[in-house]
């Protein structure tokens, strides 16, 4: 159980790439934090900083009341998860576990009883004497679970663990995951690019682009209340549709903008937020013609052209609605609904 | 799965495109291993045909294991292969250990340390005899300065060690390849994780490199015993000629003294026999494993 405090965390690489910039970050004991962002945007850079496996160019990071700037990735006492797994292929499972208690000089006894705990709230107990390559990849998964698990240590560190398994068995790790970190309290790191991972397993999410912080929070501050226009496109699914704000003064009447500051010369309406409902007192009111409906059972994403604006507009109703493509329809949007940009900065303004 | 199949229109054809492969291995390979058979059972005559060949049963073969220079042979052989092998796999393990932390200069080491193996046995020999020249050599001169007395004409074991190091030298090349392949192929994250897990340097090496690198290891130690006994001809051809007193006469340079420089066809035969007998079981305990994945 740990703190993790990163101050003005820097790094680049021999080469000269600036893979991360400025991070500073807090985490408190037993949080999990979720580090999203698209590929190359140094979320495993930053997590193999902490981990120790790659050195810090500049900053401080603490664990607990340590600076562990210098210390060696064992003296972290951090255990960390591999998108690839890295299982010893030449050992047991049951030695995978207690490889690194082994290291540490742990008794046998201790080691028979840690792994063997571990390897039953893993539910991999059968498989102790298997090699790896002789197990699923969701039981190698496990497996790769268990390693971290048995060394009790301050944190979890995991970068995109998930992301060699299927669909399904994702879900359900992504679940276990969860249950089981929220159980032991082991403050924890965990690397995704897949934004609904993130959204369903963090604490706090932290966004990050081009090696620096866009936004920390709660993954409903970021959703409810995204600070950049990065942010806004990359939390939610489907995307945050951006619209000039020109192009919605030409369409609604002035006063149902009057609110925006007048710097938000973009806006951004999610998809979600279309409504089918007749309009409320200042609602936007807005109608277009639909290109593209795409039904998904439980919902629908309606692809709309308005007229003045060269994009597609993504709307999203958690019903099919009985339209033909090619039909006019229109919607309405609550007020409190617009997220107001500044095109330049890329930053909000409201 | 699906295998490609050739018709040919006529029958003769695949025979006679076989055939040259076929006629190679029969004149050169089949033909003089079966000479070498039935030779090991007969007593030579004289040139002049007035005492014909005799068939002697396995006389020669139980001349030759009563024979003291043979038991010297079998046991300088067994030296020999030991120390070339661990000799020549060591130092490449190492070098390839030390290439592949390199980053940028990684490329140009591997051409400089794969350059030995394009040299000929015979001319690596000639170099070697150079180096360890008692009279002219550089390492003679050297070794006097710290008080040792190099003369390898005169002292086997320096003799022994010359030859050793002289035929490991050209298979470290070899080695290092396999090795360096080998390692690049261990993946980086399993040095990571067992770095997490706590393990020195050293550790690591011998918990997770070496025990991955096992089926090479293993590849390596059987192709380098057959070298060590088979290949290494011409270099102990060109330094010791098998001396002094018989102290690198290793079981394939005995083959050639016996039979074309003393005549003794029978006991040169025999001994090929046994060879043929080695041979033959160092390939089946190699394909035995190979077939089993050593370790994982
Ligand atoms: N060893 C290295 N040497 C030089 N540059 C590197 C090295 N490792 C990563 N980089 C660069 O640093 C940047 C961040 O890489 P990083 O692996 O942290 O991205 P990531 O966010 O984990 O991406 P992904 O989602 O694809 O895994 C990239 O531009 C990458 O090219
Ligand atoms: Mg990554």
């Amino acid at each position: 159980m740990a703190t993790i405090t990163m101050d003005n965390l820097c790094k680049v690489y021999t080469g000269g790439v600036q893979a991360v910039t400025g991070v500073n970050l807090d985490i408190a004991d037993g949080e999990m934090i979720v580090l999203v962002g698209p590929s190359g945007c140094g979320k495993s850079t930053l997590l193999r900083m902490v981990a120790g496996l790659e050195t810090i160019t500049d900053g401080t990071l603490k664990i607990g009341e340590r600076v562990v700037n210098a210390l060696e990735p064992a003296e972290r006492d951090i255990a960390m998860v591999f998108q690839n797994y890295a299982l010893y292929p030449h050992m047991t499972v049951f030695n995978n576990l207690a490889y690194g208690l082994k290291n540490r000089g742990f008794k046998k006894a201790e080691i028979d009883r840690r792994v063997r705990e571990a390897a039953q709230m893993l539910e991999i107990g059968q498989f102790l004497d298997r090699k790896p390559r002789q197990l699923s990849g969701g039981q190698r998964q496990r497996v790769a679970m268990g390693r971290a698990l048995v060394r009790e240590p301050a944190a979890f560190l995991f970068d995109e663990p998930l992301s060699n398994l299927d669909a399904k068995l994702r879900v359900q790790m992504r679940v276990e995951i969860r249950q089981l970190q929220r159980r032991l309290g082991t403050t924890s790191l965990y690397v995704t690019h897949d934004q609904l991972e993130a959204m369903t397993m963090a604490d706090r999410l932290v966004v990050l682009n081009g090696g620096v912080i866009e936004q920390v929070g709660t993954p409903m501050d970021l959703y409810s209340h995204p600070e950049t226009t990065f942010v806004a496109g990359f939390i939610g699914s489907p995307a945050m549709n951006m619209l000039p704000a020109d192009f919605l003064r030409a369409k609604v009447a002035a006063e149902e903008l009057a609110h925006l500051p007048a710097k938000a010369d973009l806006i951004g309406i999610r998809p979600e937020d279309f409504s089918t409902a007749p309009p409320g007192e200042g609602d936007l009111v807005l109608s277009g013609q639909l290109l593209l409906l795409e039904p998904a059972g439980a919902e629908s994403h309606l692809h709309m052209r308005f007229e003045g604006f060269d994009k597609n507009v993504v709307v999203r109703l958690s019903h099919v609605p009985a339209a033909e493509e090619g039909q006019d329809l229109t919607f309405s949007v609550r007020r409190a609904a617009l997220h107001p940009f500044d095109l330049e900065s890329g930053q909000r303004v409201a | 799965m699906q295998t490609k199949r050739m018709t040919f229109s006529g029958k003769w054809l695949p025979y006679a495109l076989l055939a040259p492969q076929v006629i190679i291995t029969l004149i050169f390979f089949i033909w003089p291993s079966f000479q070498a058979l039935r030779q090991s059972v007969y007593r030579q005559g004289d040139a002049f045909g007035i005492r014909p060949d005799t068939f002697v049963w396995f006389d020669n073969f139980k001349a030759l294991f009563a024979d003291p220079l043979y038991l010297n042979s079998l046991k300088v052989t067994f030296v020999f292969s030991v120390g070339t092998t661990l000799l020549s796999m060591s130092v490449a393990l190492l070098f390839a250990v030390m290439v592949n932390r390199m980053i940028r200069s990684r490329d140009s080491y591997t051409t400089f340390l794969v350059w030995p193996y394009a040299i000929a046995p015979a001319i690596a020999g000639v170099l070697w005899w150079f180096i360890f020249n008692p009279s002219i050599g550089i390492m003679p001169y050297m070794l006097d300065m710290v008080g040792y007395d190099w003369n390898h004409r005169r002292d086997g074991n320096d003799a022994m060690i010359m030859v050793i190091i002289a035929s490991a030298w050209r298979q470290i090349s070899y080695n290092f390849l396999f090795f360096l392949a080998g390692l690049q192929s261990i993946p980086h994250s399993l040095i990571e994780a067992a770095a997490i897990d706590g393990a020195s340097r050293f550790k690591r090496f011998w918990t997770i490199v070496f025990p991955l690198l096992s089926p090479i290891t293993f590849f390596l130690l059987v192709i380098n015993i057959v070298y060590a006994m088979f290949d290494t001809f011409g270099v102990i051809h060109a330094t010791t000629e098998g001396g002094p007193a018989q102290a690198t006469n290793i079981l394939v340079y005995k083959v050639y003294r016996d039979g074309f420089v003393n005549l003794n066809f029978g006991s040169s035969a025999a001994q090929s026999v046994v060879l043929m007998g080695i041979v033959i079981v160092l390939t089946v305990i190699q394909f035995r494993y190979i077939e089993r994945r050593v370790n994982y």
